[in-house]
């Protein structure tokens, strides 16, 4: 059974559907794309997936379990870390906080899990800091940094920075950072190279294989086909909310559906000659 | 039945009323994405003006009328431009905070040119009702019936068939896009403020001639009556506003009719709670959609706070603790310890508003809980004060969550707007539970405080008390922000969507931030220093001016939120002159803040 399972979503703003019927599966290890043209519906699938909106209609399993009724904190916790399209890093927080947040799920011996008085023994806990706490707090610290350090010199010189102060490109990786410290099972890349230039997103798409090939399994939604193509497993292509096609890199390369939807109609016949090449 | 259609009647022109004020706070929230709240303040200086043109100039209703929508009209364009066009590009909150600064400006000098005292306003319409079925119906409720329809008429015709109008719904709808367009977006807002106060100013005038009464504290209870009508409506619907002002007029009046004129505003704000909670986008609204993604959308200024070095702190507290021996004046000591229990209440509401970002325009009620908690504790159940002042501060914990906790999943403007509503219910509870609270009288008697055969009631032992409490509830705040919680509150502040797709639980720490012990424990404190408690002791304006020393001191800031408390309670009442003017000269620290240091003194965590 895949990881992730999703099948017959459904969601319409108004008169609009955002996704239509989507079956989308994602196994555990894989690399999958999720491509389509703006306002084919991708972010409403990883808004779907993340819980931070409801479906009309449709299922989502994750881990053999139906999440498509879980908040957004709930599915979080199962091991499902998103980053966001045009960035949403906590702007006031430093850039180490950030990251903490990130590792918010994995905070076990300072959130004890106690039915109605976890609230209250969480408060206490943080009063008091038992060693225990400290410790966990001190090893989370440590991994964050390490998290932090994967991008090289970028964001470890600016540790105590507020989010704000750095560049967009920085701010991109941090949300990354954040979404790793969840240590995710699935993690859901939406964009992580817009607005970043060849060799920012040369670096980052050296950073995304590295993941994959550590074993994490990652469902990108990224616009830069080469990258798109290097990269994945296998490629899902959807547009005005319908899977045009699916499949490994090359075949949905040559799909002929794929190319009107991307290039339109009069595109058909070169892309052919060139895929013939 | 005969006095139903009274009721009626008296719903419908109350509604009417309503429906001027919430007019325009729909207007204003169209273009300007404001809650307005001097508007009330707009509406009492409406009713002043009239009340200056009929006595000194004797004018007739036609020309009072068209006097004070000018005034009120040019008031509006002044608050505007002066007050709100500066404060264009900051956050959402920070306007509505101003518009907070200004009515207290307003409404302060209003009361210090025309005096506190109500006064009559008479009207000079004939004096005769007709019969209807077995109700009547006076002119008096005719005009303002004129009035209103008039007015929905002209503004119609206004917003469908005038240019401006058309400039108007485009701004409402993408001030960015009708920008770009070539509508002069400035222009726009002026007019709108123009046109609502108008129609608020004439509001004023018309309830002043029904009840021939107007007074200087009126302005407060109209805005509230306008944004319930408006949350009623759905915020910015202009028709919506109307309907839901009659809804509120109508309930009001059956209400009042069933159960008694002092639940009169309990009506109102339990439906303005069902509403929020309920149906947050009014009657006609739809279904939430999840908000754009912003970077930072909560009156928190880009800005590093001031490293305090701990050795500073420890000489601060040294000083407040030996003050008693070198200056022992009880003049100074009293107002200290006032100042040290403000810090309290600011303590409470700078983790709420500045750390976890939720703004809170309701905490006086937290006092009021601990306050009675407390008092109640001691005099019917002779608990001593050592066990019921931290019983208070518990149980006000309790309760205060478990009050705001329906609020919890509101955000922005709406969070305030319910902490607000949240805090009147208190107060208006209070007011009616007279089994348990004694109503209207108030609690007195109520012991001072004392451990054992200790008995504190002289001005030293009472400040080194409360100096105690506050030192220790301080660290202990420190404690807690510098630990997870810290980054999870401002995580919550900063990007709740992206912190709950982090795993964040957004009530579990909501809750947490909102339990407000330290203002229960302020409370209970104050009830024993006052030794009298009624429904007034802590009322609204408490909560806004905690709001106010939470944002001079720097949003979420601890030594701040204490600085504030002193400088806004201490230093008014140090300087004797000044105060009669606390109010006044609170407003204008208010809007100075805004406009020149939103980040307050001490920056903002």
């Amino acid at each position: 059974m895949a990881l992730l399972e999703i099948r017959g979503l459904s969601r319409s703003f108004g008169g609009v559907t955002a996704v239509d019927r989507l079956d989308l599966d994602v196994g555990q290890g894989e690399l999958v794309s999720l491509i389509g043209p703006n306002g084919a519906g991708k972010t409403t699938t990883f808004n779907l997936i993340s819980g931070l909106d409801r479906a009309d209609s449709g299922s989502a399993h994750f881990a053999g379990r139906a999440i498509e009724a879980l908040k957004p904190e709930q599915i979080a916790a199962l091991g499902v870390a998103r980053t966001f399209q045009h960035g949403r890093v906590f702007a006031n927080l430093s850039v180490l906080d950030n990251v903490l947040i990130g590792a918010h799920t994995r905070l076990v011996a300072a959130r004890p899990r106690w039915p109605g008085l976890g609230p209250l023994a969480e408060l206490a806990l943080a009063l008091i800091r038992p060693p225990s706490v400290r410790r966990e707090a001190a090893r989370l610290e440590m991994e964050a940094k390490a998290i932090l350090a994967r991008f090289g010199d970028r964001l470890l010189p600016r540790l105590d920075q507020p989010a704000y102060s750095l560049s967009y490109a920085n701010r991109r990786r941090i949300e990354i950072a954040r979404a790793l410290a969840l240590r995710p099972k699935l993690l859901l890349l939406d964009e992580p190279t817009a607005g970043m230039n060849p060799s920012e997103t040369a670096e980052m798409q050296g950073l995304i294989a590295e993941l994959k090939a550590e074993g994490l399994t990652i469902l990108l939604i990224e616009h830069k086909l080469d990258m798109v193509m290097q990269l994945s497993d296998r490629v899902y292509v959807l547009d005005d909310g319908r899977l045009i096609a699916a499949g490994r890199p090359a075949e949905v390369r040559a799909d002929p559906a794929v190319i009107e939807a991307y290039l339109g109609h009069s595109a058909i016949g070169e892309a052919e000659k060139e895929a013939a090449e | 039945m005969g006095s139903w259609i009274d009721y009626t009647v008296n719903g419908f022109v109350i509604g009417n009323i309503y429906a001027l004020l919430a007019v325009g706070l729909a207007l204003i929230f169209g273009v300007a994405n404001l809650i307005n709240f001097a508007h009330g303040s707009v509406y009492t200086i409406g009713a002043y003006v009239g009340w200056a043109a009929i006595t000194y100039l004797h004018t007739p209703l036609p020309v009072t009328m068209a006097i004070v929508a000018l005034a009120s009209g040019a008031l509006g364009a002044l608050i505007e431009r002066v007050a709100l066009r500066p404060l264009q590009n900051r956050a959402r909150i920070a306007p509505l905070l101003a518009t907070i600064g200004l009515s207290f400006v307003l409404d302060q000098l209003v009361q210090l040119i025309a005096s506190p005292d109500p006064r009559a306003l008479p009207s000079d319409l004939p004096d005769w009702r007709f019969a209807i079925g077995g109700g009547s119906i006076g002119a008096m409720d005719l005009l303002i019936a004129a009035v209103g329809l008039v007015s929905a008429g002209l503004l119609y015709s206004f917003l469908r068939f005038t240019k401006l109008g058309y400039a108007v719904r485009a701004t409402a709808q993408d001030r960015d896009a009708a920008k770009q367009m070539g509508v002069n977006v400035d222009a726009v807002n002026s007019a709108v403020f123009a046109i609502a106060s108008a129609l608020g100013g004439l509001s004023g005038l018309l309830v002043g001639m029904y009840y021939n009464h107007i007074d200087p504290s009126m302005s407060f209870q109209a805005t509230l009556k306008g944004v319930v009508a408006q949350v009623i409506g759905g915020v910015g619907d202009v028709p919506g506003a109307i309907v839901g002002s009659l809804l509120l007029g109508l309930t009001e009046s059956y209400g009042i009719a069933l159960f008694g004129s002092t639940y009169r505003n309990l009506f109102a704000f339990v439906l303005l709670i069902g509403f929020l909670l309920l149906a947050p986008n009014g009657l006609f609204g739809g279904r939430q959609k999840i908000e754009a993604e912003p970077l930072t959308g909560s009156f928190i200024a880009p800005s590093r706070a001031l490293k305090i070095p701990a050795l500073w702190i420890v000489a601060a507290i040294f000083v407040a603790a030996v003050l008693p021996w070198l200056h022992s004046s009880p003049y100074l000591l009293q107002i200290l310890t006032n100042a040290w229990l403000a810090g309290l209440l600011a303590l409470s509401l700078t983790l709420v508003a500045g750390t976890t970002g939720q703004m809170s325009f309701g905490h006086a009620g937290l006092l009021a809980i601990g306050g009675y908690a407390s008092a109640l504790l001691a005099l019917d159940w002779n608990v001593p004060p050592l066990i019921s002042v931290p019983l208070a501060g518990l149980f006000t914990s309790a309760l205060g969550t478990a009050l705001v906790s329906p609020a919890f999943r509101l955000r922005g403007h709406y969070t305030a707007i319910a902490t607000l509503a949240i805090g009147e219910i208190v107060a208006l509870v209070i007011l009616n539970w007279e089994s348990l609270t004694r109503g209207a009288m108030g609690v007195a008697g109520i012991p001072p405080l004392s451990a054992f055969n200790f008995e504190a009631t002289s001005a030293r032992s009472v400040y080194w008390i409360t100096l105690a409490v506050l030192v220790a509830l301080a660290g202990l705040q420190a404690r807690l922000v510098n630990s997870h919680f810290g980054r999870t509150f401002r995580a919550l502040r900063e990007d709740e969507v992206a912190a709950r797709a982090h795993g964040i639980e957004v009530t579990r720490y909501k809750s947490v931030a909102f339990a407000g012990f330290g203002a229960g424990v302020s409370g209970a404190i104050s009830a024993h220093l006052f030794s009298y408690l009624n429904n007034q002791t802590f009322d609204a304006q408490l909560s806004l001016l905690a709001v106010t020393m939470a944002i001079l001191g720097g949003m979420g800031n601890i030594p701040g939120a204490i600085l504030g408390a002193v400088a806004l309670v201490g230093l008014p009442e140090a300087f004797r002159f000044a105060a009669e003017y606390r109010i006044l000269i609170y407003g204008v620290v208010l809007l100075l803040l805004i406009r020149f240091r939103p980040q307050g003194l001490l920056g903002t965590v």
